[in-house]
């Protein structure tokens, strides 16, 4: 069947980022105001594509031959996405300018990348999601190493690079395997016949592979390895992306493939699987994160946590649950970027002050940094009533519902755990005094993503229904 | 049910009012110490406007003002008050401005964020005390933690940083707990009555009718952060360290109310929520309470730090009050509601009187001190009344609530034994022995430090003016306590007379 006019008119997203990335491919090459031009368009792209993506949330449809879904949950993503990009883009605008010479391919590949996310998040077929991951995977090895005279930031390319293309080579198999037993690719037939494909082992093996090779990508225990030295190696900006969009857009896929589990009430076979990442995610991301004394592989162990919370959801797989996890997702997002923001802001030219140490009387230095860092740490602490909270509360009344109440309880001992290192960085800022003498350059751009950050934090934690009823508008 | 706005009112002033010190200038210190004095104050006069609306022969909550807030999870912002919790707002309010102008002249770091926190606090204190909803009760129980948290660890003693986060973690480990119980029982409530609701009025309806085996656990997860809280024998060891190393704005704040929120929650959630349960281990809670009262006690005797002594017996006193709850007999939870506010503003106002010898000479060691009586006549007398207040003496409040809850705790059938009031009653003679021991130490005696002379000046009016309140209060209590007795007694009847109608006992 051709695709037809309208179902182009539909994708226009897709479009718009497409066109974006071609233009800003010209403009690099024969502008020379580029470094001006480029972040400002991607700006105005992002956002033009997040509020598309908002006010087209209720026009599901699933196009070209079951192969890629507009509106509905893949709005919802494309939104989180967009305006992480965006908040993204804007801190980079001063941030990037310090590694010398200009990178403009910095922002054409973060634009690739919420290409590929998008793509993932609407995916209909299997050949579609791994299409979206490598576009994705690809953008962020390349970011990671982004500064490439910095020897960290080489190792953390290239340790990536390896780790996830052996978890590509996962998700590879297992969709080979799939599709060598249910004889299709498209995701939809494989949901319909889910209960009697799961009899099958083979079909097992392959749906086994196929979360392995996504776990790596979400940062869960017991494939969390690559994710403190790619934190702490990668540019600071590029950090907030993966840690933040990217887990999102893995995250997509898994609540995708477990469609069957979600929405038809198949029993949930995998649960045991999810319980178990989880539970490990969560108590070692806490623990290994107080004993850290650079701020972004702390935040890398944090993040490993929060993949754990998030799995929560992914266990007890109810309607609630997932609603819950895209909920956390979009306040993980704000509260994150937030947080890279203000290490990108104080880590200073050569990268070097992002050490606990740095940090220590960061209030008497600048008040307004400190307030905001501070909001951050008790939001992703989990304190109400801000987003991080509610993301957590609606994970743990899903995981509840569906009788897994020891894995809540697990969960909010993590968070008491996790306390302890989030106040650490208050600690540090307010109730000492200053360790080294430095000048923070604020920029006004960088301030401002963080602002906005702070502001959406606090918002979606005061009237949380603004984001949850579009969420469970379209959730299944 | 009538729409009433006053309650909202009440929480709103502290909020805003600390919105608008953000944006005073640190400079002007006088400003915002004044500013923060007459918003409190404010907030204290809508309070008492409450308590003139509020009939207290009534057993319904009152005032009560609700607003569909999270649709989602059907959360409403509901607040409302019976008599426990409208004499506990008073207490807040009240205790609240005294305590701002008690850091006039001690704080003079960062009076801005100061100001900002005490008022937040307030705010977060008042919303423990009026929520209807258990999620809500929740958010402000959690939210309330993070000014604490600034107010020690900023402005407190050499270990403050280990004070404020051991403060932290405590509260948030029981607190977390409690989060997964409440979420458990609103899930069960939709399981039940098929919408999912943390609504308290629903649950009052609902939790006991949870199967015993079940409901037990619901009872330990918010026993446990309400035992944290007040703090129950085992879990205390984080009050000594935060009652010391606060200031003592901070203690004070500590003292007067939020341990009273431990055991508001006892009131309020467990023993309604739970009457199986709270029936179950009331003997057991019973013995704890009391492990406390002697604990505490002992401990008390053998402290050189007057700080550290009056935290101690804070252990005790608040050993008392839990046995009050537990023996559940409406002269014994009368008295626990009594002795709440007794212990608020007797152990108050000693941290205010340890804290103005602090300010003078900066030490707190009992043997600094002696012979002070003959430098501070004024202060000597008052610290005297204060102490004869916590000890218990009959025409004191102290006395009042102690009496009440030895005399239920006696006639108490879910305690069915005399022993409990025997070895309860040994704290009151204790708390005698430490605390005159004490003040014989530091007042009476010859002057054994010279410096004193030359450091200590008697109350002057701003303190007197802290202090004197307070005192008019230790007196009426304590000669005419049925103006406060009478405005929680239907409440406290209402409550009991749920744990009855649930299990075997008859409660008296």
């Amino acid at each position: 069947m051709p695709a037809s006019i309208s179902e182009y008119s539909m994708i226009m997203p897709f479009i718009i980022i497409g066109i974006l990335i071609l233009l800003s491919i010209v403009i690099e090459i024969s502008s020379k105001k580029s470094e001006i031009i480029i972040p400002w368009l991607s700006i105005l792209t992002f956002f033009i594509i997040a509020l598309y993506s908002l006010l087209n949330i209720n026009q599901n449809e699933i196009l070209f031959n079951g192969m890629l879904e507009v509106g509905g949950k893949a709005a919802i993503f494309n939104f989180i996405f967009n305006l992480g990009a965006l908040l993204v883009t804007i801190n980079s605008i001063d941030y990037i300018k310090k590694y010398g010479s200009y990178y403009g391919e910095y922002y054409i590949l973060i634009q690739s990348s919420v290409l590929g996310m998008m793509i993932m998040a609407g995916a209909g077929d299997l050949i579609m999601i791994f299409l979206g991951l490598e576009l994705m995977s690809i953008c962020f090895y390349v970011l990671a190493g982004i500064n490439r005279k910095k020897l960290f930031a080489n190792e953390a390319s290239m340790k990536y690079f390896l780790l996830g293309a052996f978890a590509t080579g996962f998700i590879v198999y297992g969709i080979a395997l799939i599709y060598g037993i249910s004889g299709t690719t498209n995701l939809s037939s494989i949901m319909t016949n889910f209960s009697s494909l799961i009899s099958n082992i083979i079909f097992i093996t392959g749906f086994v592979l196929f979360l392995v090779g996504f776990s790596f990508k979400i940062a869960a225990v017991p494939f969390h390895m690559w994710v403190p030295d790619v934190y702490q190696g990668s540019a600071t900006t590029v950090t907030g992306l993966m840690s933040t969009i990217g887990k999102s857009a893995a995250f997509s896929v898994l609540i995708l493939s477990l469609t069957a589990i979600i929405a038809f009430k198949t029993p949930n076979n995998f649960r045991n699987y999810f319980a178990v990442i989880s539970t490990l995610s969560m108590l070692a991301g806490s623990i290994i994160a107080i004993s850290q004394n650079n701020l972004k592989r702390m935040l890398a162990y944090s993040s490993i946590a929060h993949a754990g919370y998030m799995s929560i959801g992914l266990a007890a797989g109810n309607i609630t649950s997932i609603a819950g996890i895209i909920f956390y997702l979009a306040a993980y997002t704000f509260i994150n970027l937030g947080a890279f923001g203000i290490i990108s802001i104080v880590e200073g030219e050569d990268d070097s002050r992002t050490d606990l140490d740095s940090f220590t009387g960061l209030n008497s230095k600048n008040p307004l940094l400190a307030a905001l860092m501070s909001l951050f740490m008790f939001a992703l602490a989990g304190i109400p009533p801000l987003a991080g909270f509610f993301g957590k509360y609606y994970v743990f009344v899903g995981a509840i519902e569906s009788g897994l109440t020891w894995l809540a309880i697990i969960g909010v001992l993590a968070s008491v755990i996790s306390v302890y290192f989030y106040l650490r960085v208050v600690v540090l800022m307010y109730f000492k005094e200053p360790a080294h003498n430095f000048n923070i350059t604020l920029s006004p751009y960088s301030l401002a993503s963080v602002i906005i950050c702070s502001v959406l934090v606090i918002i979606f934690g005061l009237v949380p229904d603004l984001l949850m009823n579009l969420i469970t508008s379209v959730v299944y | 049910m009538q729409e009433n706005l006053i309650l909202t009112y009440l929480l709103l002033i502290p909020i805003i009012g600390s919105l608008i010190v953000l944006f005073l200038s640190e400079e002007q210190k006088k400003i915002i110490r004044w500013f923060g004095l007459i918003i409190s104050t404010i907030a204290f006069l809508i309070s008492l406007y409450a308590y003139f609306q509020y009939n207290s022969s009534d057993s319904q909550f009152q005032l009560v003002h609700k607003i569909l807030w999270i649709k989602s999870l059907n959360i409403s912002y509901h607040v409302g008050v019976d008599g426990i919790s409208l004499i506990l707002i008073l207490l807040t309010t009240f205790i609240t401005p005294l305590t701002l102008l008690s850091t006039w002249k001690a704080i003079d770091k960062n009076v801005k964020m100061f100001t900002f926190s005490m008022l937040l606090l307030e705010a977060g204190m008042l919303g423990v005390f009026m929520s209807l909803d258990v999620f809500l009760f929740y958010i402000f129980w959690e939210a309330m933690l993070i000014p604490m948290y600034f107010i020690i660890g900023i402005w407190g003693g050499e270990r403050r940083i280990y004070a404020s986060i051991k403060f932290f973690l405590y509260t948030m480990f029981g607190s977390l707990l409690m989060l997964v119980a409440i979420i458990w029982l609103a899930v069960y409530a939709s399981n039940q009555s098929g919408s999912f609701t943390t609504n308290l009025l629903d649950l009052y309806k609902i939790g006991p009718t949870i199967p015993f085996e079940i409901q037990k656990w619901m009872f330990l997860a918010f026993f446990l952060s309400f035992a944290i809280k007040v703090p129950v024998f085992p879990f205390h060891t984080w009050l000594p360290d935060a009652h010391v190393e606060a200031p003592t704005a901070g203690s004070v704040i500590l003292a007067g109310v939020l341990l009273k929120m431990g055991t508001y929650g006892l009131i309020r959630f467990c023993l309604p929520l739970f009457p199986q349960s709270s029936v179950h281990y009331a003997s057991i809670i019973s013995i704890l309470a009391i492990i406390g009262i002697i604990y505490g006690a002992l401990v008390s005797m053998v402290q050189p730090d007057m700080k550290k002594l009056v935290a101690y017996s804070s252990v005790s006193h608040l050993g008392f009050v839990v046995l009050g709850i537990f023996a559940m007999t409406i002269e014994s939870m009368q008295g626990a509601i009594i002795q709440m506010i007794n212990h608020g503003l007797s152990t108050g106002a000693l941290f205010l009187l340890v804290g103005v010898l602090y300010e003078r000479t900066h030490h707190r060691e009992i043997e600094y001190y002696g012979g002070i009586a003959k430098i501070v006549p004024l202060y000597s007398t008052i610290l005297m009344i204060v102490l004869l207040s916590s000890i218990g003496l009959p025409g004191l409040n102290g006395f009042v609530g102690e009496f009440l809850i030895l005399l239920g705790s006696f006639k108490s059938n879910v305690l069915n034994s005399w022993w409990y009031t025997v070895f309860a009653a040994s704290g009151v003679i204790f708390a005698a022995v430490y605390l005159l021991w004490m003040y014989q130490r530091v007042v009476f005696g010859e002057i054994k430090n010279l410096n004193l002379k030359n450091e200590l000046t008697d109350m002057n009016n701003r303190e007197l003016l802290i202090l004197i309140p307070i005192l008019i209060f230790i007196v009426w209590i304590g000669i005419y306590p049925t103006t406060f007795l009478k405005l929680t007694e239907v409440s406290a009847q209402s409550i009991l007379q749920n744990v009855s109608n649930n299990t075997f006992y008859f409660l008296k």
